[in-house]
């Protein structure tokens, strides 16, 4: 495991590209990797200049709120509202929403 | 033989059980089984866009019941995370789980091995999550259909140290746990509704080895049987593997209860990045120590303590005593009976219970809480033996007739008769008649058959329709036949 | 009467000078008119924008009007709004007719607006310059082959044509202040939690709030009073009480101390929106505010910051738009893989596409320490450096962008040149504070902006400021000649 100072990343490979839209799930064309990996090779060397800042003993802020979660009543407060919502469903049938066959 | 001696297996178990919340863990659907398909998911379940999660009270607080009820640490302060992939029962594309910080961790759990030894399992950690919804393969012939009505159910998975050893300690485990959830009201443990469910992670060392062999996870076992046949299955594929020389890959396999054999899971997610950071729709759970303490004070008495206290309370043996706290509501119909009862010993009430209130319960198929024989009238059933008024044949009648709904025990009790006949002189005159009409037998007894006697202690209780007292009985035969 | 405030609308129609419904009319006609060239309005409601303002009327001869009633705004198209087309400017979202209304929208319809239509975006909020919308980009009132700013280019373009008496937007890097800076508007991004996020489309759930485009400070006034407020639909809403604005404006005002960050006036900001900011301190020096210069020690992170933390939670937020449930479903897919794939690929466009791969490749093993975490640490040093200045100073002041309108087509082919508008306005995002910019001068015929950054909560002070400064000046009624 890296720490933030060891860590020197320069660029994204066209291999890196593919990888991440794999896990991400988008299509790219073969004619889009290139800028992509140009694009991203960017944004990341911006990035990068985080490295250069010392974090020890800061704590992450993942929120700005200084606040604990609320906490709700356990009540049932929902009605079925399918009719409604499956009017947006691009392919429904038997109130099931339909997917190309999965084979576990 | 040799083989299994020197191989170790090392088992650890994750439970999933659906807590049950009337809502949703994070919006306010039902969570009731059986609903038509996506009538009970929302626009928070369906991952609608600008819908926003608000964190169900109740299924905090029965975390925190778990770990107390386990020894576990209670996180003060506790994170949700997003675990990022892709499947279509997922509709957010991330599941809402917990990852570094979660509510209850560093706890174990008492179970009894094979050997009949106690053992103690390390539970590492219990987290909240969110379940997914439910795909169908079979309704399409090129679809598979998706019923998100199960997503956003509030899961608690409780995952163990890697301290089991055999498929029977994890089945021991699993069924301890699941009376634990069942006890504290948590869970109702239902494994076809798949309210609990089990993934084990497999992996076998050479005995002696510290480090841990790579691991095979199984999934898809949903029953105490299936889990310890799969378990087996499974360490004896890895063993054959290894002592070929070939080398276990870490993957996940799913049971097949046809043919008693694992295989590999072809699709869900192999090499998958789950990309864990805390969830930003969402703040920290922070729970006071105050709250902790009035949860721990409000905690039902666990099946353990419980299960000691009736051996010594009730002078019950520990296979009793097992029995009888199986689950919250036997206990505390027994116990409701033994408060009821003014006379009847606890054992007397305990073989009771065990044996014709269960019985009657499997016949009619009803749960101990809709018992037609309730414990205020067994109480009063058993009290009823224990002063002698009625002998042990005429208290099953009684019996069925209150399952019957007939009344009282005492009103039946008058109606029918059932009085034991106790009166000395009364029971005299029986055993002298019956000892008159059958002196072959009388002759029999004199020339030292013991045996049968129990003929006419038959003939006497015929006579009396089944209510002369037979310790009287017994007693006057002996001293007329001999006398 | 497009050139009036809302405020002064608001007054018309109390005094019955108007009705709502030739309000209605008259903005309705000036879209027709105009929005061919601007683009501004991704849908028009025009059927139900008059039935709403023949309701208002109604509600007004009953005496049971508010201030809002019977006031035609626009709503970002990234606002949920039941019955009504929601792209968020994508062409995802491009068949999405919403089942429910966003809280934002609810409130106001409560209030009694007439919403006139949904405006254009840049894609799901991820743009600086409104050039991303699968809807084709949406042009600067002032100056045609400008930009008007983004993401909330579409209600900045609307409100200064006089097409609408205002509108909602949101604001994540500096979606509503730095379009208000670029189209001569006041804008106002609220403290994180102070409106609630329910029903808006979300882009990076810790940075994200929603806000107004305004012709004035006391038109945020009114608007931000009506959306304000606790919400039990968003946990990250704030219940901290909702004070008075539109009182807030008027009470005498206090010796205010205004702090002016060293480094924001660096190599990077245009000289002449340099003069017009300084200009703009003076006027406050004249009402009787201390200036002095403040350092802000960390704030030159905040784009890296930004961009590592923004796409992380947008590339997660993202992951629901999969075809299956709700939206763009790609044709002819054989298996799952490839209604995935070919879905998101053909249904996001390409910045949206660079962010979500950005955001994976941060929060992947091996990365997620180095990028995620370290941002995360440096927003919070970003923080502490505004807390520990606001223990000195009650207001923060400065230039809302580094240039003003800049042409069509400029930056769009260097992402890190369009990030970099964002350089001034991040901060606020990262810390969760209250913002503002407010017209400050006219530099070759386009808009200045200063900014103006509170305290958590801030938002009276906030509001008394820039309302003060729009009683000694006259910028903000500013109007481009061709839409006078």
């Amino acid at each position: 495991m890296c720490t933030a100072s060891e860590f020197h990343p320069v660029s994204l490979t066209p291999e890196d590209v593919q990888k991440l839209c794999a896990l991400a799930r988008l299509e790219i064309g073969p004619d889009e990797v290139g800028d992509l990996s140009a694009k991203l090779s960017d944004i990341v060397r911006l990035v990068g200049e985080l490295q250069a800042q010392n974090t020890d003993g800061v704590v992450p802020m993942a929120h700005p709120l200084d606040q604990a979660q609320r906490l709700r009543a356990d009540v049932v407060t929902e009605t079925d509202g399918s009719s409604r919502y499956q009017a947006n469903a691009p392919l429904v049938d038997q109130a099931l929403y339909l997917v190309p066959k999965v084979i576990e | 033989m040799s083989a299994a001696m020197s191989w170790e297996i090392v088992i650890g178990l994750e439970i999933h059980t659906q807590l049950a919340t009337a809502s949703k863990i994070f919006s306010g659907a039902s969570t009731a089984y059986g609903a038509p398909p996506n009538s009970q998911a929302c626009l928070v379940d369906l991952g609608y866009p600008g819908a926003l999660p608000v964190l169900n009270e109740q299924a905090v607080l029965m975390a925190i019941k778990f770990g107390l009820a386990t020894h576990c640490k209670i996180a003060p302060r506790s994170v949700f995370a997003r675990k990022n992939y892709f499947y279509p029962d997922l509709p957010k594309g991330y599941q809402i789980s917990q990852y570094e910080l979660p509510i209850v961790q560093s706890g174990h759990i008492d179970i009894f091995t094979e050997n009949g030894e106690l053992k103690t399992i390390g539970i590492t950690r219990a987290h909240l999550e969110e379940d997914a919804g439910k795909s169908l393969h079979e309704k399409f012939e090129r679809y598979s259909g998706i019923d998100l009505n199960r997503a956003g159910t509030p899961l608690l998975e409780i995952v163990s140290e890697p301290d089991l050893r055999s498929a029977a300690e994890a089945g021991a485990y699993m069924r301890k746990i699941h009376e634990l959830v069942r006890y504290l009201g948590i869970s109702d443990g239902n494994m076809q509704e798949g309210s609990f469910r089990c993934d084990a992670n497999v992996s076998v060392r050479r005995r002696g080895d510290t480090v841990l062999g790579t691991r095979a996870e199984l999934k898809n076992l949903n029953s105490f049987r299936f889990v310890e046949k799969a378990i087996e299955i499974e360490a004896e594929r890895q063993i054959e593997l290894l002592e070929d020389g070939g080398t276990v890959i870490q993957e996940t396999r799913l049971y097949d209860a046809d043919r008693n054999e694992t295989r590999p899971m072809r699709t869900k997610e192999e090499a998958n990045d789950y990309r864990y950071f805390p969830d930003p729709d969402l703040l920290p759970v922070v729970i006071e120590p105050a709250v902790v303490e009035s949860i721990r004070a409000s905690l039902p008495e666990l099946p353990d303590a419980k299960r000691t206290r009736f051996m010594e309370q009730y002078a019950l043996s520990a296979y009793d005593a097992d029995v009888l706290t199986s689950s919250a509501g036997l206990a505390e119909y027994f116990e409701a009976a033994v408060t009821h009862a003014k006379q009847a010993p606890p054992k007397l009430i305990a073989n009771w219970v065990q044996g014709k209130v269960i019985a009657a319960l499997n016949e009619d198929g009803l749960e101990i809480g809709e018992s037609k024989v309730g414990p205020a009238d067994l109480g009063a059933l058993t009290d009823k033996i224990a002063d002698e008024t009625l002998s042990g044949k005429l208290a099953n009648e009684v019996f069925e007739a209150l399952r019957a709904g007939s009344g009282t025990v005492d009103a039946i009790i008058a109606q029918r008769g059932l009085q034991q006949i106790t009166d000395q002189g009364e029971i005299e005159k029986l055993v002298r008649g019956v000892i008159a009409e059958h002196p072959a037998q009388a002759q029999q007894f004199r020339d030292g058959n013991a045996k049968v006697l129990g003929f006419f202690v038959g003939k006497v209780m015929q006579a009396s329709q089944g209510k002369a007292n037979p310790q009287q009985v017994n007693a006057l035969l002996r001293s007329l036949l001999t006398g | 009467m497009h050139e009036q405030t809302l405020t002064e609308l608001s007054q018309a129609l109390a005094q019955n000078r108007v009705s709502s419904r030739e309000l209605t009319a008259h903005y309705l006609q000036r879209i027709e008119k105009f929005d061919t060239t601007l683009n501004s309005f991704i849908t028009v409601t025009g059927e139900s924008a008059l039935a709403q303002a023949d309701a208002a009327d109604a509600r007004r001869a009953r005496g049971e009007a508010t201030p809002l009633t019977g006031i035609p705004i626009a709503h970002k198209d990234i606002f949920c709004t039941a019955g009504v087309k929601t792209s968020c400017g994508s062409r995802m979202l491009d068949n999405f007719i919403s089942p429910y209304d966003a809280t934002v929208v609810a409130r106001l319809k409560e209030a009694g607006v007439v919403m006139l239509g949904k405006t254009n975006m840049d894609e799901f909020a991820m743009g600086s310059s409104n050039e991303t919308s699968y809807y084709g980009p949406v042009r600067n009132p002032w100056k045609h082959d400008c930009v008007p700013g983004g993401s909330s280019g579409g209600s900045a373009a609307a409100v200064t044509a006089g097409l609408c008496s205002a509108a909602t937007g949101t604001d994540t890097g500096g979606s509503i202040r730095q379009p208000a800076a670029l189209t001569g508007l006041t804008g106002l991004k609220p403290t994180y939690g102070r409106v609630s996020r329910y029903g808006m489309i979300a882009f990076a759930s810790s940075l994200d709030q929603a806000g107004t485009l305004t012709r004035s400070a006391a038109d945020a006034a009114l608007l931000l009073q009506a959306i304000a407020g606790f919400d039990d639909h968003d946990s990250t809403a704030l219940d901290d009480p909702v004070p008075d604005y539109g009182a807030a404006l008027h009470t005498p005002w206090k010796k205010l101390r205004i702090g002016v960050p060293k480094n924001f006036f660096d190599d990077g900001l245009d000289a002449d929106n340099a003069a017009a900011v300084r200009a703009s301190l003076e006027v406050f020096a004249k009402l009787g505010a201390t200036i002095k210069p403040i350092q802000l020690d960390h704030v030159h992170l905040s784009v890296p910051v930004y961009y590592v933390v923004a796409p992380a939670e947008a590339s997660s937020n993202l992951s629901r738009f999969d075809g299956v449930r709700f939206g763009y479903r790609a044709a002819g897919v054989n298996n799952l893989d490839e209604l995935y794939r070919r879905t998101r690929g053909e249904g996001f466009g390409a910045e949206v596409k660079r962010r979500i791969l950005t955001g994976t490749y941060v929060l992947s093993t091996g990365y997620y320490d180095a990028y995620y975490l370290q941002a995360q640490k440096v927003r919070q040093l970003i923080s502490e450096d505004f807390r520990l200045a606001f223990a000195d100073v009650d207001l923060i002041a400065g230039p809302t962008t580094p240039t003003p309108a800049f042409a069509l087509g400029q930056k769009t082919g260097d992402p890190i040149q369009m990030y970099l508008n964002d350089i001034y306005t991040i901060g606020a995002n990262l810390a969760g504070l209250p913002a503002m910019s407010i017209p400050c001068g006219l530099v070759g015929g386009l808009p200045v902006g200063l900014q103006l950054v509170g305290p958590h909560l801030a938002e009276e002070q906030l509001l008394k400021a820039a309302h003060h400064y729009q009683q000694e000046t006259a910028w903000h009624c500013q109007t481009p000649e061709a839409y006078a």
